[in-house]
């Protein structure tokens, strides 16, 4: 593991060992409950899930980069813990999803931001080890720029549908690609996500504390409000009812399935405007964003080229096939339905 | 295929490997490589696996094949079913093939033989004799197509040595026993890589899927000084020397691209393309579980061996690739284009007996073009 001193674990709060941290400082989890000054930290944790329900990134009392004071950092780290403890005994897969998602975004900022510091190198470093030891991507600095070989490179870049990200579209020199620090920490987006994601899976769920029953409660009425939305699906394939009820459910879909059910729908013959309502419910909707993608695989801006729905052999090397015998070994999902006489 | 002719080529074939078992180059990690074979007339025989080159040899006397494959891939078990074999890496290979270059000479040197009456007619849809249009193409290449295939060798290698850091000792490349080149990358840092990855790579090598703005070009508000410069390397610079021409022309063609605008630029891309990028099969490179035809071994299609090229430049493979006997045969041929072999020239036949030499009459009844008397 990774050497993290005080302020890195406020950034990275993902990277700490939670029990040995608490252990650490000297604190149990039960006086979290009891203490009325520490309990006023499972409520700022509770508010960090509530900020990432609702698709935003939590701002940490760290203004900037900067430590604002001696006990902003401990807080902003148990806040995190904590907010973990809540999720379990919550036991909401939606919100621990939601959760993930915006601690990466937020994470990112900060990998990103430290990528750039040229004045200290050791947070430059530290970065650089992040991205190296969570997911085995070799970072060199080489200039202004961030090189990694091309074949770490294409292992991530495959799983994004911009063209941008064509190596035949990047900046590619002796067996290595050039990226910004944006584009390094974009890079890996995913796999943060995941990350964090499988940790607090894997974390064990303790049984409840005394004192933390009111804030459990309010997360699991909370999580009520993402099971709202359904559309009557009645001859869709697997894949595509699949996608509908990720995006049902509030979870986060990713790029490629968005993609696939935008396309899906399009070549439907719905329209941009009967399509956009879908993603309301997804973690980062942004209903101008939305409407722009949709515009450009429909379309009706950008190159002007529609986009067509990928293949059934495409959709299952990205993990979002879920064939069953009705699918009939058709090629598209498109073709679901139409070859069954 | 008839009896006659297949006994023959199974003879001629058995006494090449017999003979020049030399030439085989038996991969490195044998037995870690996935083997086939096909015999005349009969479907592939696949998932072998193979210990050394004298395993390999029995196999090839023992079954006398029309064609032997092997993987570039390594396994743990390559004789089990694909999805028990445990897939460990695989070597980088390429592809390129002389009909796949859009060339002119093809039609020249093109037949067309109709499935149902063997008539065999210069390149045509249909059967001259009986309007089918049941039609097998076959094409006996010629200079133009090898060198053509050979500057397409070239570029590919410039890429994969400068853009890719492969160094040029891990670079061989094949006479393919046909009509084009294998090019093999051992040792690289993309032998673990997966199908998609290498499916990203052939687009890189094939200039495809640009966007306007990596040369350059932005939809508003260009820039002159976005675009690429002659010093650049990989694609920014080779753009540069096939759009500018010379450093002189630089500023007015700029001013051109301009003035024609961003949709323009696309199409120019799309031609740029055509002549600068590497016209490699791409479906070859990103199969991770192929078996590719084994170096040394004959190619059914022509009875010339798949052979590694010492000097790209020099490399002729009608004389240099052909090892079967030159003894005499008698065979009616029906060969309407006329082709050299050993540097001797042959042809054309029109429905006649002729009688040739073994590596000769070889070629043509490959091609299909010929039949045992």
């Amino acid at each position: 593991m990774l050497e993290l001193g005080q302020d890195e674990i406020a950034k990275y709060p993902f990277l700490a060992d939670a029990g040995q941290y608490l252990k650490d400082k000297g604190f149990t989890l039960e006086q979290f409950g009891v203490d009325p000054d520490l309990k006023q930290l499972v409520e700022k944790a509770f508010e960090r899930i509530q900020v990432a329900a609702d698709g935003k990134i939590y701002k940490s009392d760290l203004i900037g980069d900067q430590v604002s004071k001696e006990a902003a950092l401990p807080r902003e780290v148990f806040s995190f813990l904590l907010a973990i403890v809540l999720l379990k005994l919550s036991g909401m897969h939606t919100l621990i999803k939601r959760f993930a998602l915006a601690e990466a975004r937020r994470a990112e900022k900060y990998l990103e931001k430290d990528l750039a510091n040229i004045s200290d190198v050791s947070k430059k470093e530290l970065a650089i080890k992040v991205i190296n030891d969570l997911f085995s991507v070799q970072v060199e600095k080489l200039d202004d720029y961030f090189v990694i070989s091309i074949s770490d490179y294409l292992k991530h870049s495959i799983n994004f549908h911009e063209r941008e990200w064509k190596l035949i579209n990047r900046h590619v020199e002796n067996g290595q690609v050039f990226l910004t620090p944006h584009e390094t920490v974009r890079l890996i987006r995913k796999e943060l996500g995941t990350y964090i994601n499988s940790k607090i899976i894997n974390a064990k769920t303790p049984t409840m504390i005394p004192g933390f029953e009111d804030s459990v409660n309010k997360l699991v009425s909370l999580s009520k409000k993402f099971v709202t939305f359904t559309v009557t699906t009645g001859e869709y394939p697997p894949c595509i009812k699949h996608a509908i009820e990720v995006l049902e459910k509030g979870e986060n879909l990713p790029h490629s399935g968005r993609f696939m059910l935008a396309t899906f729908l399009l070549s439907r013959g719905q329209s941009v405007e009967q399509v956009a309502p879908l993603f309301k419910n997804a973690p980062d909707y942004n209903e101008r964003v939305t409407l722009y993608q949709l515009n450009h695989l429909d379309g009706t801006s950008g190159s002007g080229i529609k986009y067509s729905c990928p293949s059934c052999e495409k959709l299952k090397t990205q993990d979002l096939c879920f064939a069953i015998p009705e699918c009939d070994n058709i090629i598209n999902p498109l073709q679901f339905g139409k070859k069954r006489k | 295929m008839q009896e006659a002719d297949i006994k023959f080529l199974e003879d001629s074939f058995k006494k090449y490997y017999f003979e020049h078992f030399d030439l085989i180059k038996v991969p490195e990690r044998t037995f870690e490589r996935e083997f086939g074979y096909q015999k005349f007339n009969s479907g592939m025989t696949r998932h072998i696996s193979v210990k050394d080159d004298k395993e390999l040899h029995l196999l090839l006397m023992k079954n006398v094949p029309s064609d032997v494959y092997c993987s570039n891939a390594y396994y743990s078990f390559p004789n089990l079913p694909m999805n028990e074999k445990d897939w460990k890496e695989a070597d980088l290979i390429f592809d390129i093939d002389a009909k796949d270059l859009n060339l002119s000479c093809r039609e020249s040197h093109t037949v067309s033989i109709c499935s149902e009456c063997n008539q065999v007619s210069k390149n045509s849809k249909h059967c001259l004799k009986c309007n089918s249009t049941k039609i097998e193409k076959k094409s006996l290449p010629c200079k133009n197509c090898i060198d053509s295939s050979k500057t397409e060798v070239s570029k590919l290698s410039e890429i994969l040595i400068n853009d890719l850091a492969v160094s040029q000792e891990n670079i061989h490349v094949y006479f393919s026993g046909n009509e084009g080149f294998h090019v093999y990358v051992y040792d690289s840092q993309f032998q673990q890589i997966g199908s998609r990855e290498r499916s990203e790579l052939t687009d890189y090598i094939m200039f495809n899927g640009i966007i306007p703005e990596t040369f350059g070009m932005k939809k508003f508000k260009p820039n002159r000084s976005s675009f690429p410069d002659f010093n650049e390397k990989g694609w920014r610079g080779r753009f540069s020397k096939q759009v500018f021409g010379s450093k002189s022309k630089r500023p007015k063609i700029i001013s051109e691209l301009f003035a024609n605008g961003y949709p323009s630029f696309q199409k120019t891309l799309d031609d740029v393309s055509e002549k600068i990028g590497v016209k490699i099969d791409p479906n070859v490179t990103m199969d991770i579980h192929r078996i590719f035809r084994l170096p040394g071994s004959i190619n059914s299609k022509s009875g010339l061996t798949k052979i590694l090229c010492k000097n790209l430049t020099k490399f002729d493979p009608y004389s240099e690739a052909s090892f079967l006997s030159d003894e005499s045969v008698e065979v009616f041929a029906n060969c309407p284009i006329e082709f050299s072999l050993k540097n001797k020239k042959f042809g054309p036949f029109i429905n006649e007996k002729v009688t040739l030499p073994t590596f000769a009459a070889v070629y043509m009844i490959c091609k299909k073009l010929a039949i045992i008397a």
